[in-house]
């Protein structure tokens, strides 16, 4: 058990404004509706503006490169199964830099959430497009505007029968904290894709922009249907639509290697009888 | 007692089994008694091409490759057409009697004959029992070893195309003109105590495992890939986790984070996927996270020769990352020291608490060699983390110390939080701009090479004590170098052997003296711009002249030396 209190509160490198500090928030909500005490859990991150927010929350916390948060996540959850293992960083960081580590973690159906703050632009990096910027974003280094399609995590995410997917958006604190919670409750790989404006870089999905066309899923939405997910997963434009768009229930990654039944790796020795049989076949 | 070295060959495309031939050979010539090197060579292809399986044996010790062939095995015409100018004065052919072959001796056995074509395999050890002088019972143990689990019936299949082959050769030698062929009697030896038969990667992946490997990941890449793939066939009975990541970026940042969480940690990798893991290997300097590196080299640029060997990557490997933090390359000259040497990376891994390599080649990793049994008491394996219990509040994973090594919790196994980062950071993991915390920062982990150093394996010498000439060498070429500066000794030379296991960091006084006493100082390495010379040269100032370099993709062997010292 937990309070909000035992995850702290830090002075961050935000701006004012910025769509970080309702995630922070809702995360850390999210982190006390699930009953977790700080030392149960990982936060890994990569790099970028959103990649810093466990710098600012009790917890362990492995800070790693930009765009490989999940392998390294990946590996820490190999290696202690216990951990609560929670990916955090932005879009940049998680589809573009690190577009093959989600592929890989949507069919490995490795158990940890990962936390996306999506703000459609390299934040950190002073505002160039993202993998997610829309056709036509005008950066500094996009002078003519971005000539690529942006790419659609949930579509991807859903067409890869992933786990869990959920889009949330910062302007909805109760809603990010409601899918967060889930998202860690759930036994398989979880996305929850947040959006957020970047005060700073994106004058175009502003909070405004975002606050006019997200819409939450109505109530007897299914998740479970995945052809209803799939068309759900695509839709972006006048309305967006956030909460649980897909779930599918399988066994996790972890549960395939019967050495981890037995506990974290740090704690298992090496068998000197196997090791000997093990010899012996080279006789 | 007269000593006799033989080089057999045994060739033909792909597929066509005669790697089965060699390995079947090989265990019988180990249970004799003699000594073997093997050397595989392969191109990079599923089937056809030509590759060769090369058995260098003795009835005294042994640990080089050897270029002319002796016996040639051929599976097909090509490989008679390849390799006919390599056969020595009284070298012998072994070939199906419907090849014909002129102009060199040759043995043409109607294998269609004696057995059926699943059998020829056997049939071939059959000959080359016999040619070899060795006791038949021996290759029948060998099979059934190998085959008797699969039943009487295709055990009773392959002892008789063993037996037909054997007393076929027998018998046409008895007729035809069999002094000829004595050479290749091998004289009779001592059967010794069982002994393990290993190539470089099987070691080095038994190695490991005895060490207390616990997670490895990796992404398939001749010629390190059955590193990985030997560790996995036990990963059921040692308890390890075997990842094959996405992508070699993947393999090495997994690899830090099972190490962060505590597990022993190990990726396997070649130059080209290494190249891709260098950013990981700067975060493993930076969080200060233990991890080990094995790399078996293949000649480069990029995809190179992907089947062949080299000694290409050492600068790579050491200068691999961006910034300064500390590192250990270990570079085993034997298939025996492919097994300690595992050990040793992973225990410097844990106690530098950072990234530590072990530099191998394709000709080692594929090299199968007889090795007395590792006695399993002996072998310790590493600990990781340190005890929590004195910790203080707020525990400080980067806390400064005498010797730059930190105290290392792990994450989830107490209250105290574990906080690392690859920006630079404060002394409680968290990121920090302060400039003057920086600079106490990479002191910190640059002292860590203290601790390296106390620990590094001198260079080994062997030969005289004041050389006329000194050979220095690293990694797989030492038993190369030490055959050929055994022959140079006979010719009545004064030659030394310098050998470094180890190849950083350098300890200038371990080897400095042989360097100065040397008349001549002659580096031998398979690389084409003498890397390691030049590593030498920044350690010591000493500048080696004299290179022999090997970068053709095979393997230097003692007349690769002898040659180019016109001996
Ligand atoms: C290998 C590498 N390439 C580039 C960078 C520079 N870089 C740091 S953060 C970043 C983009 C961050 O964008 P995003 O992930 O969307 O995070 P945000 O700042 O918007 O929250 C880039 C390109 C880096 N740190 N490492
Ligand atoms: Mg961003």
């Amino acid at each position: 058990m937990s309070t909000l209190q035992d995850f702290g509160q830090y002075e961050t490198a935000w701006c004012p404004g910025c769509g970080n500090f309702a995630i922070l928030q809702a995360v850390k909500k999210a982190l006390v509706a699930s009953g977790l005490s700080p030392h149960q859990l990982l936060f890994v991150s990569g790099i970028g503006q959103a990649a810093k927010t466990p710098h600012y929350l009790n917890a362990n916390v492995f800070n790693g490169l930009h765009g490989r948060a999940l392998p390294l996540a990946t590996g820490a959850k190999l290696s202690n199964p216990a951990l609560t293992v929670i990916v955090e960083s932005g879009d940049g960081c998680n589809y573009g830099e690190g577009g093959n580590h989600f592929l890989a973690a949507i069919r490995r159906n490795i158990n940890l959430t990962m936390l996306v703050h999506n703000n459609q632009v390299y934040g950190l990096t002073k505002g160039q497009a993202s993998p997610t910027s829309q056709k036509g974003f005008v950066t500094k280094a996009q002078p003519g505007g971005v000539l690529a399609q942006p790419f659609s995590p949930l579509a991807v995410a859903v067409a890869m029968r992933a786990g869990f997917v959920a889009r949330s958006f910062s302007g909805y604190e109760e809603h990010v904290t409601a899918m967060v919670t889930q998202a860690i409750a759930h036994q398989g790989f979880s996305l929850v894709d947040i959006l957020h404006p970047c005060v700073s870089f994106n004058k175009l999905n502003t909070f405004t922009w975002y606050k006019e066309r997200c819409e939450k899923l109505p109530d007897d939405y299914s998740p479970t249907d995945w052809e209803a997910a799939m068309k759900t997963a695509v839709k972006w434009g006048d309305t967006i639509p956030i909460g649980l768009i897909y779930k599918n229930e399988q066994p996790p990654y972890e549960e395939n290697f019967p050495v981890l039944k037995k506990g974290p790796l740090a704690k298992q020795g090496v068998d000197k009888k196997a090791l000997q049989d093990i010899f012996s076949r080279y006789l | 007692m007269t000593t006799k070295t033989l080089n057999i060959v045994i060739g033909g495309e792909a597929g066509q089994g005669l790697v089965t031939i060699g390995e079947l050979l090989a265990k019988t010539l180990v249970e004799c008694g003699y000594e073997i090197v093997v050397t595989q060579s392969y191109q990079s292809r599923v089937r056809g091409g030509h590759n060769t399986f090369t058995i260098r044996t003795s009835n005294a010790g042994l640990a080089a490759p050897q270029e002319t062939i002796d016996l040639l095995i051929v599976m097909n015409e090509e490989t008679v057409r390849l390799h006919r100018e390599e056969l020595s004065k009284n070298g012998l052919v072994v070939t199906d009697s419907s090849i014909k072959i002129d102009a060199i001796p040759c043995l043409g056995v109607p294998y269609g004959e004696l057995t059926s074509r699943r059998h020829e395999n056997v049939a071939a050890l059959g000959v080359a029992t016999f040619l070899l002088g060795l006791d038949k019972t021996v290759p029948a143990q060998v099979l059934e070893r190998k085959f008797g689990k699969k039943g009487a019936e295709v055990m009773a299949e392959n002892r008789k195309a063993l037996d037909t082959a054997y007393q076929w050769t027998s018998d046409k030698l008895a007729q035809a003109r069999p002094e000829a062929l004595d050479f290749l009697k091998l004289p009779e030896t001592k059967r010794q105590s069982p002994r393990l038969i290993l190539n470089g990667n099987e070691a080095l992946a038994l190695g490991a495992l005895s060490a207390g490997v616990k997670f490895c990941s990796f992404y398939p890449m001749t010629p390190a890939t059955s590193i990985a793939v030997t560790i996995n066939q036990y990963a059921a009975a040692m308890g390890v986790v075997v990842e094959q990541a996405e992508d070699e970026i993947a393999a090495i940042n997994m690899a830090i984070g099972a190490a962060f969480a505590g597990a022993p940690s190990l990726v396997t990798t070649s130059g080209g996927g290494f190249a891709l893991m260098t950013e990981g290997i700067s975060l493993a300097g930076m969080t200060e996270t233990p991890v080990v590196v094995m790399l078996g080299q293949r000649p480069g640029p990029a995809t190179g020769l992907p089947t062949r060997t080299e000694q290409g990557d050492l600068e790579l490997v050491l200068y691999a990352g961006h910034g300064d933090f500390p590192r250990a390359i270990l570079a085993p000259g034997s298939v025996e020291e492919c097994f300690h040497l595992a050990g040793k990376a992973f225990e410097l891994a844990e106690s530098s608490q950072g990234p530590v390599f072990l530099l191998t080649d394709q000709f080692l990793a594929d090299s199968f060699r007889a090795v007395v049994p590792f006695n399993v008491d002996e072998l310790c394996s590493v600990q990781t983390g340190t005890d929590p219990s004195p910790a203080q509040s707020p525990y400080r994973r980067y806390a400064l110390t005498e010797d730059g090594v930190s105290p290392r919790l792990l994450p989830g196994f107490s209250r105290h939080l574990v906080i690392a980062d690859s920006d630079e950071h404060d002394e409680d993991g968290h990121l920090t701009e302060d400039l003057e915390v920086r600079v106490r920062m990479v002191d910190k982990r640059m002292k860590k090479y203290a601790r390296l150093k106390n620990e590094v394996i001198p260079p080994s010498y062997l030969g005289a004590e004041d050389p006329e000439l000194l050979l220095v060498c690293w990694g797989s070429t030492q038993g190369s170098v030490v055959e050929a500066a055994g022959a140079l000794e006979s010719a009545g030379r004064k030659v030394g052997v310098l050998h470094f296991a180890q190849v950083w960091p350098l300890v200038a006084q371990h080897f400095v003296e042989y360097l100065n006493r040397a008349r001549q100082v002659v580096a031998v390495e398979s690389n084409a711009t003498g890397q390691f010379a030049r590593l030498l040269e920044r350690a010591t100032g000493l500048q080696i002249r004299r290179q022999i370099l090997r970068y053709d993709g095979l393997p230097i062997t003692p007349q690769t030396i002898l040659a180019a010292l016109k001996i």
